[in-house]
């Protein structure tokens, strides 16, 4: 395949990832804001989990009021320069603009939302001005897009917000974990940096909450605290030769190239080992760092993937290879990864099963496992009285987000298991309306 | 192949389309590359005493992404010396023999008429064209609109050019008139050969909202045009449509205004232009849109059986009447075919918010409006509105045997005259109370 040469340097890596949704210049903003049809009771306002007003800000676009637009944009979404880049507007907004009834190609909502969100950015445009003091605190744990999006949010309302963030850079996986070539480093960190300045929340850095005595700690100085805290760690196999040298758990390898991008370790040959989005991702990425052969491996038919069919399809354009009912039985090396042995399997009557005798080799020189990411049950435990669903996540009244400790909220991937950037902005916002209910009944 | 040659008032040219008296035709080198192109026939760049022109002319109204859809200018006559003009038309003339080049002229005495007629014929123009159109800065020096302003004086000029010309004449019309068919009628009773129309409407283009100037601007100020361009054919159509038809004017019409493809010529045509002329659509696109125009032209009347343009000439005419003699009995109702539908809900907002309340929404399950046939009074609104094509169509509910004009039911003393009149056409539509609309929310 050799699509991509291995990238050497930054300028090298910027190109090989070069961006799927560039930014728009103003004749190109203009044009595609022409298009939209100002569509009664918007159908892709109804798709948006943040409810943008989309026919409104982009008639704003098309009248020479670039400003205005990203006022209506971020009052709805606090993140909408980063989710015009990496919401999967496919399947939301740009997945049910009316358009597609007529196989006309769908507005650019996204892209839209972006040019004029930037606009605001790099004019610094004031749209915000947090509330007056109103002499309560509120505890933030996680600095993602659900942190963050409450702490805006109760910002406008006067609360002092105090965000607890265990990295060194805020946005959560928008910055450690969405592929480059959706959204660049340095235009999470400006959107966060924007929002910052004008809204005035802490952010502690390097500093996780992970002890009782912490937590109880924080009981004592905030009235509410948010958890805003996203999944862990990808989960094991429980595979033989899952230890050895080029084993790596995607939301890791993803990380590590988000930070050091073409100085990252890479695969000639990769083996991706599950179907979800973040495995088309890892495929992507791997395929786009060099590698020459990117194989993606499922247990289970093509039909069956949970990925979006355009994830898939972007994995495929650069030439990633899908290896379907397959189940991996070992990784095999001497130290370092050097194949996985895999064995066949089938559906019979629903039930997969496997096929026998049809072992085989699949020779790598690394293996990514996209095989979901842990909960964060341990540190969970340390708060009295929260529980969990049945799938660990943690359970909220979804009218507040309030978990059954009443003191605390939580919403993003935390709650719902892992969805998008938007989700989390939109439980984040709902959860703050929640604390201020919360904290100003308790007077 | 049709015959597509015209012998226009006396005119002949190898087809219909004419070059308007504009930038276009300047000057001999422009008309020759027209000619060359397959333009039929070239009313030169009016020619008088020579002016002096202001740098900034033109301004533009674009409708979204859709430039120039109106088009306005500040010009004044041609800035070049006569003998320059005559040389070169001698010199078109020359090369083209059988394409018309008509002479437009504005001047002031019957002496420097008389001069610029001979002048013109001596080059060998083919005809003359008279403007008392321009309705701006030559109207202030008492020529131009204010000559076609002013039926009598109008009159007086014709007959002084008929008093030497050899030539057709043609009376160009200007449309900032209460009725244009008045100046026609001038023009005919001043023995004018031919009229054409219309010239520009007097337009301010809009305001610069930094400086508060129009446009275009001239060292911080502006002054009024003249409108053109696509945005003005209806009112072309309109004003060709009542000298066509009014009994004391029968003369041969040109017809001008908004024509940039076959489909704008014809329509011309079909309301009584012999031949038609073109400027802002070759001041957009060059003289190559000659190109679309003929071929387009031809195969429609092939289709239609017209062999000749003149048997297509005037054939809407019939069909376009006072109001006081339409059908009341006629009756349409709007249908939505739900498969063409996008579902976009702009017919249901239209007609409840700017019509008849007669379009309604379903629930959940669906976005496809339906119509509520009782409260239709047919307006057509959500069928233009429809982005769709053929998605609204008006479907016909009378069975077109019973026909009754407002004119026979004023003879018959059936109409209404009290302001309670039981006779009210509108006696019988439902209308919601007017509280109804609090209950229906923003949007
Ligand atoms: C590989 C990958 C690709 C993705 N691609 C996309 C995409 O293209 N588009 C999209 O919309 N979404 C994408 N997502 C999903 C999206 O990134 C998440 O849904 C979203 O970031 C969730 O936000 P969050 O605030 O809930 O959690 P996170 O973004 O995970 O943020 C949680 C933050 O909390 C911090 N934290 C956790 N525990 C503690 C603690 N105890 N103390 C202090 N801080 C703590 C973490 O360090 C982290 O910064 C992707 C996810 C992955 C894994
Ligand atoms: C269907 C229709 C009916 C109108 N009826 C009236 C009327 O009853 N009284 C009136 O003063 N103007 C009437 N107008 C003219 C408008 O008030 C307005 O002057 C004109 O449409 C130009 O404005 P616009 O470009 O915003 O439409 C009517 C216009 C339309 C389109
Ligand atoms: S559905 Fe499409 S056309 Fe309609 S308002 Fe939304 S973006 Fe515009
Ligand atoms: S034709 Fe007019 S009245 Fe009838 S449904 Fe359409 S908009 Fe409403
Ligand atoms: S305007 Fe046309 S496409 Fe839109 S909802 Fe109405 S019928 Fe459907």
């Amino acid at each position: 395949m050799a699509e991509f040469s291995r990238p050497q340097s930054e300028e090298a890596f910027e190109k090989n990832f070069a961006q799927i949704k560039p930014l728009m210049n103003e004749t190109q903003a203009y044009y595609e804001s022409s298009r939209c049809l100002f569509c009664y009771e918007a159908p892709c306002v109804n798709a948006c989990p943040t409810g943008i007003d989309i026919p409104l800000f982009i008639r704003q676009i098309n009248t020479g009021n670039a400003l205005g637009a990203a006022k209506t944009i971020y009052d709805a979404n606090y993140f909408g320069n980063a989710c015009g880049k990496v919401c999967p507007t496919e399947v939301l907004c740009e997945g049910a603009c009316v358009y597609i009834h007529q196989d006309v190609k769908a507005i650019e909502i996204g892209r839209l939302q972006s040019f004029a969100t930037t606009k605001a950015i790099v004019d610094h445009e004031q749209l915000f001005t947090p509330g007056a003091d109103n002499g309560k605190k509120v505890a933030v744990i996680g600095a993602g897009p659900a942190g963050i999006s409450c702490a805006c949010e109760l910002r406008l309302k006067g609360y002092v917000v105090d965000i607890y963030e265990a990295k060194e850079k805020p946005s959560g996986l928008t910055i450690y974990g969405v592929a480059p070539y959706k959204i660049r480093n340095e235009e999470v960190l400006t959107e966060v940096d924007y929002l910052k300045r004008q809204l005035g929340f802490h952010i502690n850095y390097n500093h996780p909450i992970d002890s009782k005595e912490i937590v109880e700690q924080l009981e004592e100085d905030y009235g509410a605290i948010f958890l805003g805290i996203g999944l862990g760690e990808t989960n094991n196999i429980e595979l033989p030769g899952e230890d050895l040298e080029n084993c790596l758990g995607a939301v890791e390898y993803i990380e590590a190239l988000r930070m050091r991008h073409h100085e990252v370790g890479f695969g000639n040959k990769v083996v991706v080992l599950g179907a979800g989005n973040t495995a088309m991702d890892a495929a992507s990425e791997s395929a786009r760092m060099g590698a020459e052969k990117v194989v993606l491996a499922y247990r289970r038919s093509k039909e069956q993937m949970r990925a979006y069919e355009f994830e898939y399809d972007l994995a495929k354009s650069v030439g990633v290879k899908g290896l379907f009912n397959v189940s991996p039985i070992e990784i095999v090396g001497d130290g370092k990864v050097e194949g996985v042995k895999f064995i066949r399997t089938k559906n019979e009557n629903g039930k997969l099963t496997t096929v026998p005798n049809s072992e085989f080799l699949e020779p790598c020189d690394m293996v990514i496992r996209a095989t979901g990411q842990s909960k964060l049950v341990e540190f969970l435990s340390n708060i009295q009285g929260l529980e969990l669903d049945n799938l660990d996540r943690i359970k909220v009244n979804y009218k507040n987000y309030q978990t059954t400790n009443a003191q605390y909220f939580a919403g993003g991937d935390a709650v719902n298991g892992g969805v998008e950037v938007v989700n989390a902005v939109a439980e984040g916002k709902i959860a703050a309306l929640g604390i201020d209910k919360f904290l100003m009944s308790n007077e | 192949m049709a015959d597509l040659s015209i012998n226009f008032a006396g005119i002949k040219a190898p087809n219909p389309f004419w070059l308007a008296s504009a930038p276009p035709t300047n000057s001999g080198y422009q008309v020759m590359k027209a000619f060359d192109q397959g333009w039929g026939g070239a009313v030169w760049k009016t020619l008088g005493v020579p002016v002096v022109n202001v740098s900034s002319r033109y301004g533009g109204m674009n409708y979204r992404e859709s430039r120039m859809v109106g088009f306005n200018n500040i010009e004044l006559i041609t800035d070049r010396p006569l003998k320059d003009n005559l040389k070169e038309i001698e010199e078109v003339k020359k090369h083209f023999p059988d394409h018309a080049v008509i002479a437009s002229l504005m001047v002031e005495s019957r002496e420097e008429w008389h001069q610029i007629i001979r002048d013109c014929e001596n080059a060998g123009a083919d005809g003359l064209e008279l403007n008392f159109g321009c309705p701006h800065g030559m109207c202030e020096r008492g020529m131009g609109s204010a000559v076609g302003q002013e039926p009598e004086v109008l009159k007086t000029i014709v007959s002084w050019v008929k008093e030497v010309a050899q030539t057709p004449v043609i009376v160009k019309l200007t449309p900032n008139i209460t009725d244009v068919t008045e100046p026609a009628v001038a023009a005919k009773e001043g023995n004018g050969d031919a009229i054409s129309l219309i010239n520009t409407i007097q337009s301010l283009m809009g305001v610069d909202l930094d400086n508060f100037v129009c446009y275009p601007n001239v060292d911080g100020a502006s002054t009024n045009g003249g409108y053109c361009g696509p945005a003005v054919k209806p009112i072309a159509l309109n004003m060709i449509k009542s000298c066509a038809q009014h009994p004391d004017v029968n003369l041969p019409i040109s017809g001008i205004g908004g024509i940039e493809n076959w489909r704008d010529a014809v329509e011309h045509i079909l309301l009584g232009a012999g031949c038609v002329q073109v400027c802002t659509a070759v001041m957009h696109y060059g003289f190559g849109i000659i190109r679309e125009m003929i071929p387009g032209i031809d195969r429609y009347m092939d289709e239609k059986g017209f062999k000749t343009i003149d048997e297509m000439v005037g054939k809407a005419l019939p069909n376009t009447k006072t109001w006081e003699n339409l059908n009341l009995k006629y009756k349409v109702v709007a249908d939505i075919n739900e498969d063409k539908c996008i579902q976009c809900q702009l017919c249901y907002i239209a007609c409840e918010d700017g019509a008849h309340q007669a379009i309604g929404l379903p629930d959940e399950d669906s976005r496809v409006p339906y119509i509520i046939e009782e409260n239709c009074v047919g307006c057509n609104l959500c069928a233009i509105v429809c982005p769709v094509e053929g998605c609204i169509t008006m479907e016909r509910k009378d069975d077109g045997s019973q026909s009754i004009t407002w004119k026979e039911r004023t003879a018959k003393g059936d109409i209404p005259t009290t302001f309670n009149d039981p006779l009210a056409g509108g006696i019988g539509h439902w209308i919601p109370e007017p509280i109804e609309a609090l209950k229906k929310g923003k949007k």
